[in-house]
């Protein structure tokens, strides 16, 4: 098993917390953000025949929510390569 | 054929499947019957995820609730699949890579306290039995209405299904039913989408058609609908807010932290053999998810707009009582559609005031299982969705049990109680444990205190506010003390227990009524299913406030703390 140093381990914590919050960020602005808070103002806009804050609310949060894991899952996979701690 | 014959067919041919692989996959030893061996593929185990995870409450009522709450509805849109992304990114790997059996286990070890254990099993068993009736409820109706037998007949059918094949295969087993069950379910909820899309809209993609005009016509489905149900006084269907809508943020909120808590679903992560695909099974588990539930909104409004024009054809022109169709005449007899002729002119007037409204009862659930009569679809797609039904139930179910006899057997037993037992009497205390679950659970099905319908809201609440927190906090804030992490477990509960049985009544028996009697009273009139957010927010304070005043944890805790946060090396913390 490879060993960090504490500082190679902060630094591959840090990264993770970092990728973690710019993720959260979007999983919160497309679910709380485009699906409640906004939803009046964004309902004048039309996506198609669905009002867009309706479309938020009940398709595109779904579909950002999928994409979100996959693309961490990834990310994370990279890190964990770039700090040599993949598991084989 | 026949509709009762072809269903017994279709229902029966589907258990055939789920036992025959029962008997294929059993468990030998307690790692198998626990975590399947934690050798199973991320995209097998992201599929048994998903039927685990999709209960009655999703394929059943979720539908029919969107359908009557329009825009309301998207809590539980939001709600169920947002969970997802928390678990992936907070909880999943780290708790793969610590690598223990029960949720409590890492509880235990990470508050270095038997006492944190006891109350993480105790929050367990409250989470998972509240939303284990509430699955019972789902069995016994579904078998009774589609196999024409009697309730607690049908429920005793379902008990013995569940109890032969959990009972048996342990988590092995349950994950290799569970992805047969998903493939049964995701067809008999996709194809009479399919159908009744193409009727309403020439669009064969349901989540293209909510969106699409009406066939033969330049009118959206959706302007239609909102057109609709304002000319019977209803609030417009895109924009019919929940209540408010700091109660929808706290509703969905809610939802989301209490599927990353409730442990039935965490302890599918246990049984993948890397960190990696701890992560990516969560991806996958929310992808066959969001199939069924980004179809569900277009269910729901096609069987708003279809069951408006039935009552009411062109405006003004009612449904005559005497010339109504056989799925009415269907429903009518279960008693969850209700007709009571106020003005006497024999037709059916269906509005939003009550005083005028002669559909007295219109039950939310008969939605998804009416939806193919209404739509006159073929008897073998019928069949199909009674399957599908049953066979989320099942699934849930049988998942919600194991976590109950995991967490008994292995954390207050060998844990606790006995820990010099072997193996086998471990395995044999399990499913025992799973055995009296199973037979408690069925006994409240028989006997409903009337509160099924906010069981499954009230479930992820409880997840929400006890174990969640305790997790999060354990993987990501070493300072916090074993004092912190009961003090926050017990308030957080405590707090949302008494809000929920303050307003509905001890176990709800005061009130059957699903919004609840006393809202003016509400705390910010957030509704009691909701308010598993604002017990989060009391656990989370409680846990860092007594934390400050508290011993810090030992040098060995911040350890574990380190380890788990990278993922290598999760093979050799595996070992017990």
């Amino acid at each position: 098993m490879p060993q960090m140093s504490p500082e190679r381990a902060r630094e591959y914590w840090r990264r993770n917390l970092s990728l973690m919050l710019k993720l959260l960020i979007v999983w919160f602005v497309v679910s709380f953000g485009c699906g409640i808070i906004l939803v009046d103002e964004l309902n004048q806009i039309r996506l198609g025949g669905y009002k867009l804050g309706f479309w938020f609310a009940q398709q595109g949060s779904i579909y950002v929510f999928v994409l979100l894991i996959f693309y961490y899952t990834r990310r994370m996979a990279a890190l964990d390569r770039e700090f040599g701690v993949e598991e084989d | 054929m026949e509709l009762q014959t072809l269903t017994y067919l279709v229902v029966g041919a589907s258990f055939a499947l789920y036992i025959g692989i029962a008997i294929w996959a059993r468990a030998g030893s307690t790692r198998d019957f626990y975590v399947a061996g934690s050798g199973v593929h991320p995209v097998a185990n992201g599929m048994a995820t998903a039927a685990d995870w999709m209960s009655a409450a999703s394929f059943i009522s979720m539908a029919g609730m969107i359908a009557f709450m329009g825009y309301g509805g998207s809590v539980f849109l939001m709600g169920w699949t947002g969970g997802f992304v928390i678990l992936a990114l907070l909880l999943a790997p780290y708790l793969r890579k610590y690598g223990k059996f029960t949720v409590p286990e890492f509880i235990g070890d990470r508050y270095y306290s038997r006492g944190a254990r006891v109350v993480a099993v105790l929050c367990l068993i409250i989470c998972s039995v509240t939303y284990v009736i509430g699955q019972m409820k789902g069995i016994g109706v579904a078998f009774s209405r589609f196999l024409e037998v009697d309730y607690s007949t049908g429920l005793l059918v379902g008990m013995c299904i569940v109890f032969f094949y959990a009972v048996l295969g342990g988590m092995k087993g349950i994950t290799y039913t569970q992805i047969a069950q998903y493939c049964v379910l995701i067809f008999a909820y996709t194809i009479p989408a399919i159908f009744i899309s193409l009727n309403l809209t020439n669009n064969p993609i349901p989540q293209l058609g909510l969106g699409s005009t009406l066939a033969g016509s330049d009118t959206l489905l959706l302007d239609k609908l909102d057109q609709v149900v304002t000319e019977l006084g209803f609030r417009e269907y895109t924009t019919d807010v929940r209540l408010s809508g700091l109660n929808m943020f706290a509703f969905t909120l809610s939802l989301m932290i209490g599927t990353a808590g409730l442990p039935h679903v965490i302890i599918r992560f246990f049984t993948v053999p890397r960190v990696r695909d701890a992560r990516s099974s969560a991806g996958w588990a929310l992808l066959f998810i969001a199939i069924l539930y980004t179809t569900a909104p277009a269910v729901a409004g096609m069987a708003r707009l279809n069951f408006m024009q039935t009552l009411e054809p062109s405006p003004g022109e009612h449904m005559v009582y005497e010339q109504r169709p056989q799925w009415f005449k269907n429903w009518e007899v279960t008693g969850l559609l209700g007709f009571e002729d106020k003005n006497e002119d024999g037709r059916v007037q269906y509005s939003a005031d009550p005083e005028v409204n002669e559909m007295v009862t219109v039950d939310n659930d008969i939605m998804v299982l009416a939806n193919p009569e209404i739509a006159r679809l073929p008897n073998w797609v019928i069949a199909l969705v009674a399957a599908g039904g049953l066979a989320a139930a099942l699934s849930t179910a049988a998942g919600l049990l194991l976590a109950i006899a995991s967490s008994i057997s292995h954390d207050l037993l060998k844990g606790m109680i006995a820990p010099g037992i072997t193996e086998k009497q471990e395995l044999l205390a399990s499913r025992v444990a799973m055995a009296v679950a199973i037979a408690g659970a069925g006994y409240l099905g028989f006997n409903p205190p009337g509160f099924a319908a906010g069981t499954v809201a009230l479930a992820f609440g409880l997840a929400a506010s006890s174990i969640f927190p305790a997790l999060m906090m354990g993987i990501f804030s070493p300072r916090i003390s074993r004092e912190g992490a009961i003090a926050g477990m017990l308030a957080g509960i405590g707090v949302t227990l008494l809000y929920v049985f303050q307003h509905q009544g001890i176990m709800f028996i005061a009130s059957t009524s699903f919004l609840g009697e006393m809202q003016p009273n509400w705390f910010f009139g957030i509704e009691p299913n909701a308010f598993g957010a604002v017990g989060a927010v009391i656990n989370f304070s409680v846990a860092f406030a007594v934390s400050r005043i508290t011993a810090p944890p030992p040098a060995r805790v911040r350890e574990l703390v380190e380890h788990i946060r990278v993922p290598v090396g999760a093979a050799a913390a595996h070992d017990h």
